[in-house]
């Protein structure tokens, strides 16, 4: 198989790096004693490569946080800067924005949808055996991913990693001629979004709560996706300069990732189900068409049930999209002048998976003196393991493999974005009981590990 | 993408400069910016394997380059480069935990799944020393850089060449 070399290789996996995610549970009896998501988090780097950078910097550099969302990186960096340079972008701009970020969440939702979430309702090991088995279902969905692409290409100016982003706009703003060209596959994904919806509404559901608050961007009139204030279910609302005051960030000892909390309160969850519960109303008629008719109330609490909001979600991003290049009359200057001066912004977006917070620091000379990001996963973090630990605790009658399946399963409904690096979650559980003839005994070796 | 002779040739660098060596892909991409014959696809990608199905669908060449990480008894030798000429996946991966867990491994099951493999599929690969956050290549890495782009050059005019003949 070499061909410059005659060892016999072993080759893992190609450069992505592994052992940057794991769940580690510990059962007493039918008790789970601790649930733990360990999960590796690049923004921490990220903040202190940003410092003594120039202002203009981290749209470009943030968006390689993330493969699967950079935009939501450049959307929430720019919007944070610009509110630092006391610049507001809006019109035909802002609706670009918003157009590229629909692009964004089609991609983003597709592929989770497709590859990772259905096949557990449908009992395939994997998104690649469904195709082996499913291949017109496959083949639908990365049609409606290669849509979201497109927009991508058309707007951002290449389908990963947008290079036509800066800070008050674009480098470059499309024409209309190729903004309708977008159109005509958007048509197309109309109706495949909108089949997604139907298909994943008749999977079978567990009966499942996720026990947190919910936060998200909300905006009367319009469904969060680029800009808003910030708003939980139980009532709180801040703009995005109140984040500090609101949202508590903790370190614990077993992630490198911050947990995030509502002062005063507890565990909450941002992402698909907290922007449908807040803003389902938003949703264009056809979205919320397609909610009702796929069996969603005005609010979700199941967590598994998240892939229908997602297809509904993407059927609201594709409708969206094709309401803005409807709308689209190209802007003078595809870009606000952003000139720098000393101060401090705050920006917030909806990334596909949840509520992106950014905050920078500049000083007069433009330099960057501080930055802050919050992803959506390390905000999740602590309402995953809650509800890790009640969905595993109903289940330890289950062997370890067959545990280690259904918790999987409940990790990917929250799509958490361990890292773009990483290949591989680690479960590693913990039993102190076993269970036989329905009765819990000691284990012979007290802590029983085993890792996958 | 119309390579030499009217051949769909695309070379795909998959990587992620923040991540130290893992930026040795699409570091060889961008020096063959301007010595790959015209018509030549240039791609830098995650890695995330719709993507890379999109970036070789229809290739009559395709040649991947990827930092690797080598498993076996023998010591580490970063900088080391391997070339494979790939026709199905490895042993590698299981079900992803996350939409940001697909591999490579992935990217080829799909493919033969969908019918989406490129005529040819050649993957160059280097051995990294470092993958932790940062940027910049480790010293042995990226001498391989160019090693490795010269090595792709030769597949693409063999490949031409056989197709021409």
């Amino acid at each position: 198989m070499t061909h410059k070399n005659e060892r016999v290789l072993s080759v893992k996996e190609l450069a992505r790096v592994e052992g940057e995610g794991a769940l580690y549970l510990r059962a007493n009896g039918n008790r789970v004693e601790e649930a733990r998501l360990d999960i590796y988090e690049p923004p921490r780097f990220f903040e202190a490569f940003l410092r003594g950078r120039a202002y203009t910097e981290p749209p470009d550099i943030t968006a390689r946080i993330c493969g699967i969302c950079p935009v939501a990186y450049q959307m929430s960096a720019c919007q944070a800067i610009e509110d630092a340079c006391g610049v507001t972008v809006d019109g035909a701009i802002a609706d670009l924005r918003r157009l590229l970020y629909c692009g964004e969440w089609i991609e983003s939702h597709a592929l989770h949808i497709y590859l990772l979430h259905a096949p557990d309702f449908l009992g395939y090991r994997s998104g690649i055996e469904m195709a082996t088995q499913r291949r017109d279902i496959v083949e639908r969905g990365l049609a409606l991913k290669k849509a979201g692409n497109a927009i991508m290409e058309v707007v951002g100016g290449r389908p990963i990693h947008p290079v036509n982003v800066r800070l008050g706009g674009f480098y470059r703003a499309p024409d209309r001629a190729e903004l309708a060209a977008l159109a005509e596959s958007l048509r197309r994904a109309l109706d495949d979004a909108l089949a997604t919806v139907r298909w994943v509404a008749a999977f079978d559901f567990p009966d499942h709560a996720c026990e947190a608050d919910m936060l998200a961007l909300w905006r009367p009139g319009t469904y969060p996706i680029e800009r808003g204030t910030l708003r939980t279910r139980s009532g709180l609302a801040f703009p995005a300069a109140g984040w500090d005051e609101h949202v508590i960030e903790e370190q614990v000892p077993h992630s490198t990732a911050l947990h995030a909390h509502l002062a005063g309160g507890g565990r909450y969850l941002t992402g698909p189900l907290a922007r449908y519960s807040l803003s389902s109303q938003w949703l264009s008629p056809l979205a919320r068409e397609a909610a009702r008719d796929a069996g969603l109330g005005p609010t979700c609490e199941n967590p598994f049930r998240s892939i229908i909001v997602r297809a509904v979600e993407t059927v609201y991003a594709v409708d969206e999209a094709l309401r803005l290049i409807e709308a689209y009359e190209p802007p003078g200057p595809p870009a606000v002048e952003v000139r720098p001066r000393a101060g401090v912004g705050h920006g917030v977006t909806e990334a596909p998976r949840g509520t992106l917070y950014h905050r920078y620091e500049i000083l007069a000379d433009g330099l960057i003196a501080s930055a802050r990001i919050v992803p959506p996963t390390s905000q999740n973090q602590a309402a995953i393991e809650a509800d890790l630990r009640a969905f595993a605790e109903a289940r330890l009658g289950l062997d370890d493999a067959e545990l280690t399946r259904h918790c999987e399963q409940a990790i990917r409904n929250y799509d958490p974005c361990i890292s773009c690096s990483t290949h591989f979650l680690d479960l590693t559980i913990e039993r102190s009981l076993f269970m036989q003839n329905g009765a819990w005994f000691p284990c012979q070796v007290p802590a029983a590990c085993r890792s996958w | 993408m119309s390579g030499p002779g009217g051949v769909p040739v695309v070379v795909i660098g998959v990587g992620n400069e923040f991540r130290r060596d893992d930026g040795a892909g699409p570091a060889v991409v961008q020096g063959l910016r301007d010595l790959v014959p015209p018509g030549v696809g240039l791609v830098i990608t995650d890695g995330e394997p719709t993507r890379l199905l999109e970036a070789w669908t229809g290739a009559a060449l395709a040649v991947v380059v990827d930092a690797v990480r080598v498993s076996g008894s023998e010591p580490p030798r970063p900088g080391t480069t391997y070339r494979f000429v790939v026709d199905r996946p490895g042993t590698g991966s299981g079900p992803a935990a996350s939409s940001h867990g697909f591999g490579f491994d992935d990217a080829i099951a799909l493919a033969l799944a969908l019918d989406r493999m490129p005529g040819r599929l050649i993957v160059h690969a280097i051995e990294a020393a470092d993958l932790s956050q940062g940027t910049g290549l480790t010293a042995h890495v990226a001498a391989a850089v160019d090693t490795v782009a010269a090595a792709i050059l030769d597949d693409i005019g063999s490949f031409a060449a056989r197709q021409g003949a």
